[in-house]
């Protein structure tokens, strides 16, 4: 059923789609998240504006990403701008949950103290809330990162590369080895990027491990 | 002639309303499809997270599990399965119930399994035995998750459901494929507006569901006590 041929042959290719469809799933994790960081900030701040806000990025979100690349098509054309938009958009409504939930998951008690410390409300975002949000804002990253890797192939339908290439040409063909090593590698892709957010969340939030281990 | 005035000529043209390839006969096809997938899914994950949120066993068997399928590709398990089964209604089904289950299974698993302890033991301490426990307390209480767990479901068929024209089949992914193969803009761009349109829609029934069908007691509770996501997230 595997043709080890044709993948030894296409490798190049394969590897080309690879990189393209990491650039594709990772540039709106990024985006997202410098979007996303911001608005939900003002959430907090001004509590007014969160409902507004969850109900704009709700709506958002049940829109298909099909529709979304298609009528995105005349203003953006083939280019990776017509992938890219909707799903930092995704991803910016999804983080915004977490975001504010953990900004406010701060203790009352532990907000007084760093009042009582002399810390302004920048300060107290930068150094107390914001740390303690970082486990829930990651664990919406590591949601939003993995959903964008599986994803990204709907984009290949519409002419912007990706490993859903390999699913269109073995489609076409009838031929069933380039769509298994596309969803291989996409599952694997999808790993590994879960594996290091875990990483960066172990190395960034080191109180989680030690409460754990006791 | 701009990309709305043919969109709008698009949604206005009569032919559009009628015969077998219409607007109605599409949208129907549409939540057919997502109707089954979504009843499959159910019926597989939901006595399954349930029973083993009850007994609290195999949390990371069905983390693991939600993990991995949320990995799979569903347009790649999608042309795999016409590839080995053939065209027909099967693929697309498999594809849709997969990608349905993650949600509804950790959301039922997480909102039983995390019932306050209090409730269970009081439940316990008039008398109620397992099934009782499940059906009278745990479920009820964890309703508002589950609820969340299954519109999340229906949303992402409901979107998803599009590609089963991809493998020949109907539904409103038909205007998508057909306007790309034609190179009418129109067509894709209204196909795409139904879809987005009756993808909101789901979410709005989906929530007034979830609010009507919990219990006064819960609902009350919730605004302090419950926050699904967020817990959901925590979990490593």
């Amino acid at each position: 059923m595997l043709d080890t041929a044709w993948i030894w042959r296409n490798l190049p290719k394969i590897w080309d789609l690879l990189v393209q469809h990491a650039v594709l799933s990772y540039v709106p994790v990024v985006v997202g998240l410098l979007i996303a960081l911001p608005v939900g900030i003002a959430c907090v701040r001004w509590r007014w504006c969160y409902p507004i806000a969850l109900a704009a990025s709700s709506a958002f979100f049940a829109i298909p990403s099909l529709a979304l690349f298609v009528l995105l098509l005349p203003y953006t054309g083939l280019t990776a701008a017509t992938a890219i938009i909707p799903l930092t958009l995704y991803t910016a409504s999804l983080l915004l949950r977490n975001i504010v939930d953990g900004i406010r998951s701060t203790d009352d008690s532990v907000r007084q103290a760093a009042a009582a410390m002399g810390y302004r409300p920048m300060r107290r975002l930068v150094s107390i809330e914001l740390p303690i949000a970082t486990p829930l804002i990651l664990g919406g990253l590591r949601v939003a990162a993995v959903a964008n890797i599986s994803m990204v192939p709907v984009a290949s339908v519409i002419g912007v590369a990706s490993l859903g290439d390999l699913f269109i040409d073995g489609t076409q063909r009838f031929f069933a080895t380039p769509i298994i090593v596309g969803i291989v590698l996409t599952a694997v892709l999808a790993l590994i990027t879960d594996l290091v957010l875990v990483s960066v969340q172990r190395v960034l939030t080191p109180w989680g491990q030690t409460r754990r281990s006791k | 002639m701009n990309v709305f005035d043919s969109v709008w000529a698009w949604f206005t043209n009569p032919e559009n309303w009628s015969g077998y390839d219409s607007i109605p006969v599409r949208l129907v096809e549409h939540l057919g499809y997502s109707a089954l997938a979504i009843a499959c899914a159910l019926l597989i994950a939901f006595p399954l997270g349930a029973i083993l949120g009850h007994l609290h066993r195999g949390q990371a068997l069905v983390l693991t599990i939600a993990n991995l399928i949320r990995a799979l590709p569903t347009l790649g398990l999608l042309t795999l399965l016409v590839i080995l089964a053939g065209i027909g209604l099967m693929p697309p089904m498999v594809a849709l119930v997969v990608l349905a289950i993650p949600p509804i299974l950790v959301n039922t698993y997480e909102g039983v399994r995390f019932v306050n302890a209090g409730v269970v033991d009081a439940a316990k301490g008039v008398g109620l035995r397992g099934p009782a426990i499940l059906f009278r307390v745990e479920l009820p209480v964890a309703l508002p998750i589950i609820m969340l767990g299954i519109r999340l479901a229906a949303i992402q068929v409901v979107s998803s459901a599009t590609i089963a024209a991809y493998v020949g089949l109907g539904g409103l992914g038909r205007f998508i494929f057909d306007g790309l193969g034609r190179q009418d803009f129109a067509q894709m761009a209204g196909g795409s507006v139904i879809v987005a349109l009756l993808a909101i829609v789901t979410e709005i029934v989906f929530i007034l569901i979830a609010v009507l069908s919990t219990s006064p007691g819960v609902r009350g509770r919730e605004r302090f006590r419950f926050s699904p996501l967020s817990r959901k997230k925590v979990m490593p």
